[in-house]
């Protein structure tokens, strides 16, 4: 591996190179062991556990709790919709934008721009998401509609208002990837499409589009996979209307708790998400043969 | 189509600039801006909750990202010097750190903190000379690990991509002059990946001073800023709010910027 850069530590004998090599990678080995492996493991064991009579985990072996995972059903089923869609909805805004940026926006203002795409990613989400409460809660866009004619429009606090917290939450995430793979466009394939007869039409349908596929397939995924997860968004947005699976996991471990509960739902919820990844990848490299899309 | 991007920006925009107008809002209602004042901006920074979560936050980020830093930096040395399997193992790891959900990391880093903290108590009781052995519990020291391991992923992955571009001709010519490796490292590699390991350290920095979620499940009796924003939220929104996220807003800006500054210094001057 990476002679060159080996080269630097390699006068010493093998066994300082391995010995640093160790060192380096020591912090990190604990740091992944200790708070990623560990406590994984410990959720999949209080998820075959059973409720303590005053909350928390008692040691079972029993799938009880995954039996249970209807009774969440609702919070389940509202994920597991607004997720694809919102994902799905996220894409169809995103993709004119990356393409402006990478293939349209004027050459001095492409970096201002992508600047201006990365900063709200940046930026809290909360403060981004409750500024939303204002707008669409009572005083804000409904007291406008009410002003001219339009009575009773209730928007905070119903799915949609949750999809456009969504939206307008991810937005930077999707726009990213896609412009990554259409900045990475070889140009001269556009013009060879136009040269043999194609209309633009066919060409962004035929080389644009198909090419920009794995950006897409990249964005798609993270922003689903994160939203399977989301629990501010409905929570601001939802009002308590509008349960994701995040707010049942926080019900659980914070105010009833159920441990092992949440715990199987947190497993599950990981399960999914372990699909969704596999499926985007095998789909990203079935579409065009081409690797995925680094985002950062 | 520069119609529908402009739209875009503007959605993107409205809702930070309407925070950042009503933070100099006179008065008391969110709904009518009924003139200029910077008083909320004073209410906030007098506020000792406030404040003190400012400060835990500071303190958090800080810690969290310069442990990121360090540990994602020598990780991602480390990994530039093992086998494939090796490093498809750790890639692997690095990826779930990155792409759990923070509600999933926030439980189980919870489940087994708590856990290991019933087995160590009891043991650092019984080993402890006198009758007040440490506690161990849930704090600044959990949220900064859990911080930490996002963090140290998002750190080795950038510094890693820097050190595969990395020119290789320069580390042999320097050990074909007989520079000694720590020279090698110190003048050759170790100036190539600085402006990623600044990168690195601001958007770790940037993600801790943000996340509240992970935050909400281990952070115990202590406050960080975004779970006392939430807090009010739900209390009903108060102009204070606003200023103190008008300030955040324009600090998590200024570092992005810092941020993406240094990831674009390709060759350092010197």
């Amino acid at each position: 591996m990476s002679a060159g850069l080996g080269a630097v530590f390699m006068h010493g004998n093998r066994f300082r190179h391995n010995l640093l090599t160790a060192l380096l990678l020591a912090p990190a080995t604990a740091w992944l062991v200790v708070f990623l492996v560990l406590p994984f493991i410990a959720i999949a064991v209080f998820s075959v556990g059973e409720r303590a009579p005053e909350g928390g985990y008692q040691a079972a072996f029993t799938l009880a709790q995954y039996a249970n995972l209807p009774a969440r059903a609702t919070a389940f089923w509202n994920t597991m919709m607004l997720a694809p869609v919102g994902a799905l909805a996220c894409l169809l805004v995103a993709y004119p934008v990356a393409y402006y940026l990478a293939l349209k926006a004027p050459q001095r203002w492409r970096l201002i721009l992508l600047a201006l795409v990365v900063i709200p990613f940046w930026t809290s989400l909360l403060m981004r998401t409750y500024a939303w409460m204002y707008i669409l809660g009572g005083r804000g866009i409904p007291a406008l509609l009410a002003f001219v004619g339009i009575e009773d429009v209730r928007l905070i606090n119903t799915p949609g208002a949750v999809l456009l917290g969504i939206v307008y939450g991810y937005l930077p995430l999707m726009i990213l990837p896609i412009y990554v793979s259409l900045e990475r466009l070889d140009r001269r394939l556009l013009e060879a499409s136009a040269d043999l007869g194609a209309t633009p039409f066919s060409t962004f349908l035929g080389v644009t589009l198909k090419l920009s596929l794995p950006g897409v397939m990249t964005g798609f995924s993270l922003v689903m996979i994160l939203l399977l997860g989301e629990y501010l968004i409905p929570t601001l947005l939802g009002g308590g209307k509008v349960f994701f699976i995040g707010n049942a996991l926080v019900d659980l471990f914070l105010q009833s708790r159920n441990w092992p509960f949440g715990s199987a739902i947190a497993i599950t919820l990981v399960a999914v998400s372990v699909v969704v990844l596999i499926a985007a990848n095998r789909i990203s490299t079935r579409v065009s043969g081409a690797r995925r899309v680094d985002l950062i | 189509m520069r119609a529908f991007v402009t739209a875009v920006f503007a959605f993107l925009y409205l809702p930070i600039a309407l925070v950042v107008l009503f933070s100099f809002n006179a008065g008391r209602h969110a709904s009518e801006f009924t003139g200029f004042s910077v008083q909320w901006y004073g209410t906030a920074l007098s506020n000792p909750f406030l404040v003190e979560a400012l400060k835990n936050s500071l303190f958090i980020a800080t810690t969290s990202a310069l442990l990121a830093a360090v540990c994602g930096t020598a990780a991602a040395l480390g990994l530039s010097r093992v086998g494939l399997r090796t490093r498809a193992v750790f890639d692997a790891l690095m990826g779930a750190a990155i792409v759990v959900p923070g509600v999933v990391i926030g439980i189980s880093t919870l489940v087994a903190l708590v856990q290991l903290f019933g087995v160590l108590n009891p043991f650092l009781a019984s080993i402890w000379p006198d009758d007040q052995p440490p506690r161990l519990s849930l704090g600044y020291g959990s949220i900064i690990a859990a911080h930490g391991l996002f963090s140290m992923a998002l750190v080795t992955m950038i510094v890693g991509t820097r050190l595969a571009s990395l020119d290789r001709n320069l580390v042999e010519a320097s050990s074909d002059l007989y520079a000694t490796p720590l020279t090698t490292f110190r003048s050759i590699v170790l100036p190539q990946i600085m402006p990623a390991v600044v990168a690195g350290f601001l958007l770790a920095f940037t993600f801790s001073f943000d996340d509240f979620i992970v935050a909400f499940f281990v952070a115990g009796a202590q406050t960080t800023l975004p779970i006392y924003v939430f807090a009010s939220i739900r209390r009903g929104v108060t102009p204070e709010i606003n200023a103190i996220a008008t300030i955040v807003l324009v600090a998590s800006v200024l570092l992005v910027v810092l941020a993406q500054w240094q990831l674009r210094q390709r060759k350092p001057s010197n």
